[in-house]
Formats: structure tokens, C-alpha cells, sequence
């Protein structure tokens, strides 16, 4: 709902409490991308519900002057779900990392984007738990080496957007801490998607994995390492956009080329309207060396939302059945009268 | 109280060709339905139940159904009870016996023949003693032609050919008539009671609406069951239980399950706040789920969760949003709740959490009886969790506890859990409908006020504001992570702690404000104290009742909150030199009043999955007297 005389500033949102993550830390930006954006969506500034599980990303609520709930490792979603069905005006905000989101509440995200609640997940992705002080997460590269892999881990990373796209999801795309602007442009956009809005922030944890995604986020190198998606712009990247992706029909797989060198329309353009989740699925996979990591908007789609449907449902069963009453109710089924202490019984139906 | 088992053998005998039957009228009947679990077993045992009641019986019902769908049919672990004790004053328990088994194959009659006491009636199904049927249920040789049942009084009857013939004209397949066999069983039981059809052709009317067919082949086959039960030579009497001397009103059955559904959506309707169930299904509760389900133009919002554990979530996101909050479970489930309840405790948010209990541990024997998470919900959490426990004591008690436990839950801003058990689940009673106007105010006021706010502001009860997630000015802070009183605001400072960890454990005591006093029930002058919680209320009254009708006097407490318990609870266990705490687990409550009064109490545990006996509870109170 917007109403006009909304005017809030960025400070607005900040709730003055002493912000602890460790010094350099890539929440920061985040948080800062988000007291930026809020102003500008003109929702009330009551409306907003921040929703954490447990982590250095799930502090975030404490940092907002909204209402907040830092709740239990893994279960934001859930407690997120009870929110939005009770109460469908409220813009609730999951606040997760890639340890809570996709190893304890793998299950609550995964049911999160299958039901398609308008909520939005920002999932803070820093490849590494922080407040435990060091340890390989689900999307922790194979072969780190933590206090609890000091011969490298066993495990094959997940790709978050991967797993958003294959649960069902809506909305998903990706951006990084040190994409200042992009970060908050993607807020609201995700803010403005109805339906689950997905959003994978790359994050650097100085302290356990720094570093972790400078292979493509580097200054240096970024340009030539990473793909900015736009909704019906050709897929193309690099300094000065010399390469671009094909697809082949024939390996059903992605290829870089190099801009010149081939025909315009040979060069994909980015749809992120589609249904087929397929192509969102292989950008989302994408990575080094051999291909640039994709940031932006991979998918966005219309499909019901979960909290209109069940407020739906339950106007339709008043106008139908009418308002439910209690005394009604209560003597449903089968009843019968006692009279006076034994007297022969009235069937009243 | 006169039963079947009290009479004598010889008025199955005498019987002449033309002659009326004779009645004999007795105080209390417990019949018992059983049958492979697809013979509709249930739908014939609640259709005989509600039909007592109607004719103005009290009564009381336990369903016994395997826990798998399908068992392989004709095996015993296939078989699908449904007992019914009724009788012309109140009881309490769904009876230790069958006085009549009505056993439809020979796995029924084998697994249930047991139960029913020398002079007992067993009508059986003859069509179904075939060589295969036998060897399934395990049989070496034919009981109805060998000797094993002599003791009973065997009423053989062809109820499956009959049924079929009966329907010879209706147009269906002959597998599908063969269906409606259960009507005919259930059409002899009214005969033999002299009960009235009218309730369950009106039954089938309503439920065949829709399809003539069915219809028509239910109703014949009920009325040709009816019929038999007249013309056979096989059952020369018929019985009558006189009616009940119950309090005058409107009466329905129902099953525990439905009466704490009902409940909570009165809990709705007075407090005008919507209803918010989170659940996962889970064996016995989930008739919890499917009751509210259907009852979404009370603005019921029920929401299957992925699991338990989102289900308890998903509750306290709703009532931080200002929904009256619930979620429902068994003790497995209970226990994977567990940690998100400590996040209702600590953020201190109203949440009811119902425990339809079964027999653990683990997956355990989901269908059956026991009272073991009573520990599990009392300190069953990590850290210092205190909350209140409130246990229902027989089926249609749920309604008023549900509400009760809602209310508390409100009143003090915490989580509450409601026990229940897999006898009351689905165990069912007559039941008095109440006034609405006798079920009290239940007003919510959510803080909108901004000057003064504080999120742990404590009010006279010690319970914080409950502020819906939106109300203007009052955006606030809070999370599993300890609190500075007050401000709501993180802290980590040690002496705050324990300030905090005393205070909520002060809130919760002040529940007791809440807590209805103890009724000591008995004579009040005998020196031993039969204790009880739960769903043992039912059978520990009737032991009390026979035990006094021998002579025996005993009195009795039952303790329906069991934390914080009846402030007077400690004095009345005191002046007793024999307390026994009866309970379906090893000792839990006992345990629990030993700690809370540091006094010796005397137990009687069983582990059986099936509830008590009147007989058992009677026994030990015998015992316990011959070795004073």
C-alpha cells in the first residue's frame, strides 16, 4: 500500500543497537543496503518483519528498528509462515545463512519456495559458519580446510540458486556484498515480486573463509568472471562485452563465445519470465573457470501465492457455508434430550 | 448392577416355536464389534454407541484399530475393535469385559474372545469359518465345533449369505453386497438390546444421499438384521437397559479428539481472534488437524507443516502476529517441538501445544494407550523451562480444557501443554452440551498503547504485552537470546540470568491463581488416597464406586493441572497413610509429587497399551488392604 506522506529515511530503520559483527565483515553492506531500500518501497514502516534463524546473518534483526524475531537455527521459514498466514499485509523478511538456510533448515527453505508465501529470503552465503567459529558449510568449496575438515572437506558444494530453482521457486537471484547499489536494487525488486523472492548475497567472512569468492568478485577480474542477468538483454559480459553465451542444442549445454565472432542472434537472451526453469538452472550453475558466475535476476516467475490462496479458500467457505456458529457447531452430528431424569428420548433430528 | 454374565445359563433354553420373546432387563451392557479392519468395524460400533446415547443410555466407547491400514485380511493382526459399555447410570470407563462379542471372522473371534467373561454372549459370523479363514487367523481346528467355547453362549449366525440374499435384488456386484454385512451385524445388536433403528437409517439416508444404491442395500441389510435378531430360535431373549438418570440437557457423542477441536474453536469465537493450528499428522492426534480443517468459516487457519518442528514454528510466528496459536502431536512429535517451545518460553509468546500421547519410546505402538510423556512435557527442555501442564480427564472434558489452557496460555504469555491420550483420542462419551453463555469471557487486549511501552514490561501476573507484529509505534526485538527484563534488550550479564530464569519460573507458579482446587472424591474418612491424572479418571472412579458397593471405602484425587498443581493438593496428600498414584507409565507422576512434597507415595504402573481395568485398579487396592 502506498501512501504518500511516507518519508522515512535510512536512519529510520536503523534501531540504534550496537552492530557486532567483526570489523570488515560483509553484513555490514547488507545491512546498510537495506536500511537504504526500505525507505523507498513506502510501506509503513510497521509492516516490516525481519525473521532470523541462527548465524552471524541471522543478528540482523536486532539491527533494524522494525519488528524483528531472531529465532531458532534453521526455522525462520517456518516462523515466517505463521507470520504471513496471520497476517498477509505484513513484508516478512527471512534473514538466513548458508548453513541455516541449506544444512539445519534445509527442509523449511525447500517447503518455503515450494508454497510461494509473498516473502522475501535474503540468504546471506559466506561459505563458512562464522559464529561457531569456523567450519565448512554446504557451500563450502570441496577440499576447505576448517577446524573440522583440517584435510579439506569430503563434500560437494550446493549451489543455493540451484536449489531455489529446483524447489520451486519464483524469484531467485544473486548478488554479493560488495555490489553496493546492485544489492539494493534487487531488494526491491525482490520486494516487489509477489511471491517467494529468493536472494543469494554472496558475502565475504574476513575472519573464517576471506576471500572466498574473490576468484570472480575481485575488481581485477570481475568483469570477465561474472555475468550481470537483465530480463530480455542479450547474455553478454567481459571488458568491453567480448564474450557472450550460446546455447547448444546439441550438448543441451551453455558455451562462452566471443561476441564477435558470431552472429547476433546467436547469442542468448535472457529470459527470466519463462516457466521451464532449465536455462535458470544452468545459468545458476555456472561458475569458474571455465564459465562467469551469474548475478542478477535469474528467475522470475507469476504462480499463486500460498497466504492469498488460504485467505481466499476461507472467504469462499463463509460466502458458501456462511459464517461459522458456535452453538451450530457444537451440537453437529447427532443430538438428543434428556429431559426430566429418565424420560423417553426426543430425537431431534 | 445387573450384567449378562449374572444370569443364568438356562434362558437361552425354553424357547417354543410362535411364542413373544421374553426381555430381561439388566443395568449395563459392554458390547464389543470386531472384524478384519475393511468390515467397517468403527462405522458400526459409533452408529450403536450414538444410538444408546439417543435412547437415553450413558455410555462410553474405545475404538481398537491396527495401526497398519491395510493388515493382510483375515489375520489377527488385521482384526478392528469397537467397544461399547452402556449403561442406566453413569459410567466412566468402556468396560473391563465384553458382556457380547460380535466377532465377524475367526480372527476376531480369536483375538477378542478372551474378553469376554464365562456367560458371555459371542455372535459370530458363520459364512466366514471356512478351512482358509481358520488357518489365517491361526486356528488348528473349527471353534465352533470343538469345545473351546463352551463357556459362552455361541450364537453362530450366516451373517454373510443372509446379507446377500436379503440384497438379491438390488443392483450391484456381489463382492460389493457382501459389504454391507456390517449393517446386518449391527441390526441383530439393536434387536438384542431393544434399541431403535431410526438413528441409523436416518444415518444412512443422509450419508447415501447421494447414492440410492448403497443406500438401499445398508438400509435392507439393517433391517434384515433386525428381523433375524426376532425370528431366530438362536437367541430367545432379547435385553433392555433401563435409561439413565443423567442431568437433563442436550446431549451428543464425542470422541476427545472433536471435543478439544470444538473447544478451541470456541476459545476463537469468545476471545474474537482468529485460530492459527500448525500441524504435522501424527497417530492419535491428527483428527485434531482434519476436525479444524473443516472448520474454516470460523476463520480457522490450519497449516499442515513440513514437520513438527515447523508446525511448533510456524505457531509462534502466528501468535507473535496475534493469532490464538496452537499446534497438536504426539510425543515423538512433542519432541522434536522441543526446542522451538524453549523459544516460546524465552520469547514468552501464548502457544498451545497439545499432546495426544501414545506408547513409546520412539515409533513405539502409535495406536495404543499410554501416559509416559508426562516428564517429557513437565522438564523435558533444555535450560530451565517451566510451563504449565494441564492434563483432560475423559473425552468430552477436552472442550472445557482446551479453552481453559488457551486462556492461561494468553493470560501469562506462554507456551501450555495440553495432555491428551490415544484412550481419549478417540474413546468417545455422551456429552451435555454446554450454555454458550456459562463458557465465560475470554478478552484479549493486544498493547497498541505507545507511551510506557517496553516488549518485557511485566503486567500484575508477571506476563510481558503481547503486541500484534504491526501495530504502529511498538516495533520491537525479540528471540531466543536472554532478555534484560523490561527492555527486551540482549543480554549477556550472568545476575540478569538468574533474575530472568526466577521470574519466568514466578510467572508460571502464578498460574495457580488459575488452578481449581482438588476434589477429594470418596468418603473423605478412608486412609487410602487413590491418585490419578489424565485419562485413568474414568477407571479409577468405577474401581471407586465397586469398591464401595463391596464395602470398601477409598477415597480419590484427581489432579487435572499438573504444573502448577492445586495449591491444596500437598495438605490432602498428607493426611493419608496410603497414597497410590495409578498412572500408564513407571512412576512418572509419582516421581513428580515426591519432588514437589517430598513425600512417599505407593504406585501402580502398567505398560500394557490398553487403559486400565476396573478390576486391576480394584485389585490393588485389595491387595494393598490384605497387607495391612
Amino acid at each position: 500500500m502506498k501512501i504518500e506522506t511516507l518519508h522515512y529515511s535510512k536512519s529510520d530503520f536503523a534501531s540504534g543497537q550496537e552492530v557486532r559483527w567483526c570489523p570488515g565483515c560483509g553484513d555490514y553492506s547488507i545491512l546498510s543496503a537495506v536500511q537504504k531500500t526500505l525507505p523507498e518501497l513506502e510501506l509503513e514502516k510497521e509492516k516490516f518483519v525481519f525473521v532470523s534463524g541462527i548465524g552471524c546473518s541471522s543478528r540482523f534483526p536486532y539491527y533494524m528498528n522494525t519488528y524483528g524475531f531472531h529465532t531458532i537455527h534453521g526455522r525462520a521459514p517456518a516462523v515466517a509462515m505463521g507470520l504471513k498466514i496471520s497476517n498477509p499485509d505484513l513484508s516478512v523478511w527471512v534473514v538466513t545463512g548458508d548453513g541455516d538456510a541449506l544444512s539445519i533448515g534445509g527442509n523449511h527453505i525447500y517447503h518455503l519456495l515450494r508454497r510461494n508465501p509473498d516473502i522475501n529470503v535474503l540468504l546471506f552465503n559466506n561459505a563458512i559458519y562464522g559464529l561457531t567459529k569456523g567450519q565448512y558449510s554446504p557451500t563450502s568449496a570441496h577440499g576447505t580446510v576448517t577446524k573440522s575438515s583440517p584435510y579439506g572437506s569430503l563434500e560437494e558444494p550446493t549451489t543455493p540458486a540451484c536449489f531455489a530453482i529446483g524447489s520451486g521457486a519464483t524469484f531467485v537471484a544473486r548478488t554479493a556484498d560488495v555490489l553496493v547499489k546492485h544489492m539494493a536494487q534487487l531488494m526491491a525488486e525482490g520486494y516487489h515480486h509477489e511471491g517467494t523472492a529468493f536472494m543469494e548475497v554472496l558475502q565475504n567472512c574476513q575472519i573464517f573463509n576471506n576471500g572466498a569468492f574473490d576468484s570472480f568478485l575481485d575488481k581485477e577480474v570481475r568483469e570477465d568472471k561474472t555475468i550481470m542477468l537483465e530480463h530480455g538483454k542479450p547474455l553478454i559480459f567481459g571488458k568491453n562485452g567480448d564474450k557472450a553465451l550460446r546455447f547448444n542444442s546439441q550438448t543441451f549445454s551453455l558455451e562462452v563465445v566471443e561476441t564477435a565472432k558470431v552472429a547476433p542472434e546467436e547469442i542468448l537472451v535472457h529470459n527470466a519470465e519463462i516457466d521451464n526453469p532449465v536455462l535458470h538452472a544452468m545459468l545458476s550453475a555456472m561458475k569458474g573457470p571455465d564459465f562467469p558466475v551469474a548475478l542478477g535476476v535469474i528467475r522470475r516467475v507469476k504462480k499463486p501465492v500460498y497466504e492469498k490462496l488460504l485467505h481466499q479458500q476461507e472467504e469462499d467457505i463463509i460466502q458458501s457455508k456462511g459464517k461459522g456458529n458456535l452453538k451450530e457447531l457444537l451440537q453437529g452430528g447427532e443430538t438428543w434430550r434428556i429431559d426430566d431424569a429418565v424420560v423417553d428420548p426426543v430425537l431431534l433430528q | 448392577m445387573k450384567r449378562i454374565t449374572d444370569l443364568d445359563a438356562e434362558i437361552y433354553d425354553n424357547y417354543e416355536q410362535d411364542q413373544e420373546k421374553r426381555i430381561q432387563e439388566l443395568d449395563q451392557v459392554t458390547i464389543r464389534f470386531a472384524g478384519d479392519s475393511g468390515d467397517g468395524m468403527q462405522i458400526t460400533g459409533s452408529q450403536f454407541s450414538a444410538t444408546t446415547g439417543i435412547a437415553g443410555n450413558a455410555f462410553n466407547t474405545f475404538p481398537d484399530f491396527p495401526a497398519e491400514i491395510r493388515a493382510p485380511a483375515g489375520t489377527v493382526a488385521g482384526v478392528s475393535g469397537f467397544q461399547i459399555h452402556f449403561s442406566r447410570e453413569e459410567i466412566h470407563t468402556s468396560g473391563d469385559f465384553a458382556d457380547v462379542l460380535i466377532a465377524m471372522n475367526p480372527a476376531a473371534l480369536k483375538a477378542n474372545h478372551k474378553d469376554v467373561p464365562r456367560g458371555g454372549v459371542i455372535i459370530v459370523n458363520e459364512d466366514a469359518f471356512t478351512p482358509e479363514d481358520l488357518e489365517k487367523a491361526g486356528y488348528t481346528s473349527n471353534p465352533l465345533e470343538d469345545d473351546s467355547l463352551e463357556v459362552y453362549h455361541v450364537v453362530p449366525v450366516p451373517i454373510t449369505r443372509l446379507t446377500v440374499e436379503q440384497l438379491k435384488d438390488v443392483d450391484m456386484p456381489e463382492k460389493e453386497k457382501r459389504r454391507s454385512k456390517n449393517m446386518f451385524a449391527l441390526g441383530i445388536a439393536f434387536w438384542m438390546f431393544d434399541m431403535p433403528l431410526l438413528p441409523t437409517e436416518q444415518w444412512i439416508e443422509k450419508k447415501f444421499a447421494k447414492n440410492e444404491t448403497l443406500k438401499k442395500a445398508n438400509l435392507l441389510a439393517l433391517r434384515a438384521g433386525y428381523s433375524f435378531g426376532h425370528m431366530t430360535e438362536l437367541l430367545p431373549i432379547h435385553f433392555r437397559i433401563r435409561t439413565a438418570h443423567l442431568r437433563p440437557g442436550l446431549y451428543r457423542s464425542i470422541t476427545g479428539n472433536q471435543a478439544i477441536s470444538l473447544g478451541l474453536v470456541a476459545a476463537s469465537q469468545l476471545a474474537n481472534v482468529p485460530l492459527f493450528l500448525g500441524s504435522y499428522p501424527i497417530t492419535p492426534a491428527s483428527d485434531i488437524l482434519h476436525e479444524l480443517s473443516r472448520h474454516k468459516n470460523f476463520r480457522i487457519r490450519t497449516f499442515q507443516a513440513e514437520d513438527e518442528i515447523a508446525a511448533m514454528a510456524s505457531a509462534i510466528g502466528a501468535a507473535y502476529a496475534g493469532s490464538l496459536a496452537v499446534t497438536s502431536t504426539s510425543g515423538p512429535g512433542l519432541a522434536l517441538k522441543t526446542e522451538a517451545m524453549n523459544l516460546a518460553v524465552m520469547a514468552e509468546l501464548p502457544v498451545l501445544i497439545i499432546n495426544v500421547q501414545r506408547a513409546g519410546p520412539s515409533t513405539g505402538m502409535p495406536t495404543k494407550v499410554e501416559q509416559a510423556d508426562l516428564l517429557q512435557a513437565l522438564v523435558g527442555r533444555s535450560g530451565e523451562s517451566p510451563l504449565p501442564v494441564i492434563a483432560v480427564r475423559s473425552p468430552a472434558d477436552g472442550f472445557r480444557k482446551a479453552i481453559h489452557a488457551m486462556q492461561i496460555a494468553v493470560k501469562y504469555m506462554t507456551p501450555v501443554i495440553l495432555l491428551s491420550d490415544g484412550y481419549l483420542a478417540n474413546g468417545t462419551e455422551e456429552w451435555k452440551l454446554p450454555d454458550l453463555s456459562d463458557l465465560g469471557d475470554f478478552k484479549i487486549s493486544f498493547r497498541t498503547e505507545i507511551e510506557g511501552f517496553a516488549p518485557y514490561l511485566r503486567d500484575e501476573h508477571l506476563a510481558r504485552p503481547w503486541v500484534k507484529a504491526g501495530t504502529p509505534g511498538l516495533e520491537h526485538r525479540i528471540g531466543g537470546l536472554e532478555k534484560q527484563n523490561i527492555t527486551g534488550a540482549v543480554s549477556y550479564d550472568g545476575e540478569n540470568h538468574q533474575s530472568m530464569v526466577q521470574l519466568r519460573a514466578q510467572k508460571i507458579m502464578n498460574v495457580q491463581k488459575e488452578v481449581p482446587d482438588a476434589v477429594v472424591l470418596g468418603s473423605g474418612r478412608s486412609n487410602i488416597l487413590l491418585v490419578g491424572w489424565g485419562s485413568t479418571f474414568g477407571v479409577i472412579t468405577d474401581a471407586r464406586l465397586e469398591l464401595a458397593e463391596e464395602g470398601i471405602h477409598v477415597d480419590q484425587v484427581h489432579v487435572d493441572y499438573i504444573h502448577p498443581l492445586p495449591a491444596n493438593l500437598g495438605d490432602i496428600l498428607r493426611r493419608y497413610k496410603h497414597v497410590i498414584v495409578i498412572e500408564k507409565n513407571m512412576g512418572q507422576f509419582a516421581f513428580w509429587l515426591q519432588g514437589m512434597y517430598s513425600l512417599q507415595v505407593e504406585k501402580f504402573n502398567q505398560m500394557n497399551g490398553k487403559p486400565f481395568k476396573t478390576s486391576e485398579v480394584m485389585s490393588i487396592v485389595k491387595a494393598l488392604r490384605s497387607n495391612i
